[in-house]
C-alpha cells in the first residue's frame, strides 16, 4: 500500500517516536512535536505506538492513495478531505486507490498526523525513521516531503475493514486551545534566577516567535533576570525544557533539540501539556504557565495516555 | 560534592557529581553513565553524560520519579566500589594551518608563540572526551594548555567542514559535520566523526581518551 504526495506547501516528514541510544553521542531524538496526537493516529490505524507516520506542519498537503488503505488522521489545526467528502479528524478512513486525501491548514494550531495502517516504510537511521532536518538523516531522505514521493507502507495489524471508522472521543483529547495554560515543573536551576523573574514567569502571558522551529520554541514576552551569569557548563537536556539565554527570552526546546545546552533552565514543560504547547500558533496564541510537581505531572500523562483505550468503532 | 539527584520535567532526571569543568569528576561521571548502561531496567530509556552530570531520560509510563530516584541512588552507592576501566585511546592525525585551519597563525601571534609551538603544544597532550554534542559525534575535549586558551569568534563561521580541528576556552573540538562554528580553526583530520550508516556510526565516545598526531 502507498501514497503520493500530490502537493505540499507546508513541512511535512517522516516521524516515528524518536531516536533514542544516541543522545550521548550528540543525535537529537526527533519524533513528532506533539506525541498525543502522533499516539492517536497510530492507534487509530490499529498500529504499535512507534510506527512512523507523516507530520504535517505550516501548511496544505494533498496525497493519492495508490492503492485501497486505511488512514487515520490526528492533530489539530487542519480539515480533512477525502475523495470528495469532508471529514473530521481523530479518526480512522477506508481510502480507495486513486482517491485523494488533502489536508488543509486552518487559522489555528500547527500540527497534524497521517498514520496509514501498517506504519511508513523508510529506511531506519540509526533505529528510528524519524527525520532529522539539520542532520539531514531520517525520514524520506532526510528532507522533508516532495511532490512525487511515495510512500510505503507495512502490513496493516488487522484487515481494512476492521481497521477503518474508528474514532477517538473528544473527551479523550488533552485541552488543547489558541490560549493554553501550560504545567511546568521548576528546575533544575530556578535558583538562577530572580525572585521577581519566577513571579513574572508564572503570570504574564507569553507569545512564540515566528523564528520558531522544530527544534525550539522561542518565547516573547518579559525578560527574565538572572542573579548572576547567564551560563552553565554544559548539561543534558530534554524536549520541553525552558533554558533562559542572556537576554532573558525564554527558549522552549522541542523535538529536535541539541542533546546539551549551556543556559540555566528556570523549568520544564510537563508531558502532558507539551501537546497544548506545540500547537500554539507564532505571534498568536497567548500562553500562560502554571507550577505543577512531578507527581501531579506524572499521573496526569498517564491519564492523558490511558485516554487512547477509549478508541471507538463509528458507524 | 555529594551526587544530587534533581528533576528535569517528568521524564528525566539530572545527576549532579560537580559543578566544574574537571577532570576527575568527569570521570566519575563516566563511570556511573557505563554503570547505568550496563545495568539497565526496564523504563530506563537512555544516559547523556556531560562534564560534571548524566541526564537519565526515562519512560513515566513506567516508572515514577520515585522509582528512578532509588533505582539510581543504588548505583550511585556502587560506584565507589567500582574502578574507572582504561579508556579506549584514539589517534588522530591533523594536518595544522593552511586553508583548513585558517586561525593557526592568528592564534599564534595572539599567544605570543610560534606556529610550531602552537602545533607542539596542541597535540602533544592527550586529552579526554569530556562529553558530545553540538552535533552528532561532536567531541569536547580537555583540557587544553593554558597558554592556548582563546576567546570564540564574536561572529560564528556560518559553514566549517567536517573534520575541522579547533579551539575555544580550555577545550578543543572537531566538527563532525558541516555546521556553523564560533571556534578557532586550527588544523583538520581525514577521520570521519559520523558515518550515520556505518555500522559503528561514532568515531568517538565519552570518556574516550584522544591523542593528536602531527601529519606533514
Amino acid at each position: 500500500m502507498s501514497l503520493e504526495v500530490m502537493e505540499v506547501s507546508g513541512l511535512a516528514t517522516i516521524q516515528d517516536s524518536g531516536r533514542t541510544g544516541w543522545r550521548r553521542f550528540g543525535v537529537p531524538s526527533s519524533g513528532p512535536m506533539d506525541a498525543f496526537a502522533f499516539r492517536a493516529a497510530n492507534a487509530l490505524a490499529g498500529n504499535t505506538p512507534n510506527k512512523a507516520v507523516i507530520e504535517i506542519g505550516l501548511s496544505d498537503i494533498t496525497f493519492r492513495a495508490l492503492h485501497d488503505c486505511v488512514i487515520a488522521v490526528a492533530g489539530v489545526g487542519y480539515a480533512l478531505s477525502i475523495y470528495i467528502w469532508d471529514f473530521p479528524l481523530w479518526s480512522s478512513y477506508y481510502v480507495r486507490a486513486g482517491w485523494t486525501i488533502r489536508l488543509n491548514k486552518l487559522d489555528s494550531c500547527m500540527w497534524a498526523y497521517l498514520a496509514i495502517s501498517g506504519g511508513v516504510q523508510t529506511q531506519p537511521m540509526l533505529g528510528s525513521r524519524s527525520t532529522y532536518l539539520r542532520g539531514h538523516f531520517g525520514g524520506r531522505d532526510g528532507r522533508q516531503l516532495q511532490v512525487d514521493d511515495v510512500l510505503k507502507s507495512g502490513n496493516p495489524s488487522r484487515s481494512l475493514n476492521e481497521l477503518a471508522a474508528r474514532t477517538l472521543p473528544a473527551e479523550a483529547l488533552p485541552a488543547y486551545s489558541d490560549n493554553p495554560t501550560v504545567d511546568v515543573i521548576m528546575g533544575p536551576q530556578e535558583k538562577y534566577f530572580i525572585n521577581e523573574s519566577i513571579a513574572t514567569f508564572m503570570s504574564q502571558e507569553y507569545t512564540v516567535s515566528n523564528t520558531s522551529d522544530r527544534m525550539g520554541y522561542r518565547l516573547d514576552g518579559a525578560a527574565l533576570r538572572h542573579r548572576g551569569k547567564a551560563e552553565l557548563i554544559s548539561e543534558g537536556i530534554t524536549m520541553g525544557a525552558i533554558q533562559i539565554p542572556s537576554n532573558g527570552q525564554p527558549i522552549v526546546m522541542m523535538a529536535d533539540c541539541p542533546t546539551t545546552g549551556g543556559y540555566p533552565k528556570i523549568g520544564t514543560v510537563a508531558s502532558a501539556d507539551l501537546p497544548l504547547f506545540a500547537q500554539c500558533v507564532p505571534n498568536k496564541s497567548k500562553i500562560r504557565f502554571r507550577e505543577t510537581t512531578v507527581a501531579k505531572a506524572q499521573n496526569k500523562y498517564r491519564a492523558l495516555m490511558d485516554g487512547l483505550d477509549k478508541i471507538v468503532e463509528s458507524d | 560534592m555529594k551526587p544530587r539527584i534533581v528533576p528535569l520535567g517528568d521524564s528525566s532526571v539530572l545527576i549532579q557529581l560537580g559543578d566544574e569543568i574537571d577532570l576527575t569528576i568527569n570521570q566519575h561521571v563516566h563511570a556511573l553513565a557505563n554503570l547505568i548502561i550496563t545495568s539497565p531496567i526496564n523504563g530506563v530509556v537512555e544516559v547523556v553524560p556531560a562534564y560534571a552530570t548524566l541526564l537519565v531520560h526515562y519512560d513515566s509510563l513506567i516508572l515514577s520519579f520515585t522509582q528512578i530516584k532509588d533505582h539510581l541512588r543504588a548505583q550511585i552507592s556502587q560506584m565507589e566500589e567500582i574502578e574507572s576501566r582504561k579508556p579506549r585511546r584514539i589517534e588522530v592525525p591533523v594536518r595544522y594551518g593552511g586553508e583548513m585551519g585558517p586561525d593557526l597563525e592568528f592564534v599564534a601571534s595572539h599567544c605570543g608563540l610560534r606556529v610550531e609551538d602552537v602545533i607542539r603544544i596542541h597535540s602533544e597532550k592527550i586529552y579526554t572526551v569530556y562529553m558530545m554534542g553540538f552535533t552528532p559525534g561532536y567531541p569536547y575535549m580537555g583540557k587544553l594548555d593554558d597558554v592556548l586558551i582563546m576567546q570564540r569568534l564574536e561572529t560564528p563561521r556560518t559553514r566549517v567542514p567536517a573534520g575541522t580541528v579547533a579551539i575555544a576556552g580550555s577545550q578543543t573540538g572537531i566538527y563532525s559535520i558541516e555546521s556553523p562554528g564560533g571556534w578557532r580553526l586550527i588544523g583538520w583530520t581525514s577521520l570521519k566523526l559520523f558515518e550515520p550508516e556505518s555500522e559503528s556510526p561514532f568515531l568517538f565516545s565519552p570518556g574516550d581518551e584522544v591523542k593528536f598526531i602531527v601529519e606533514k
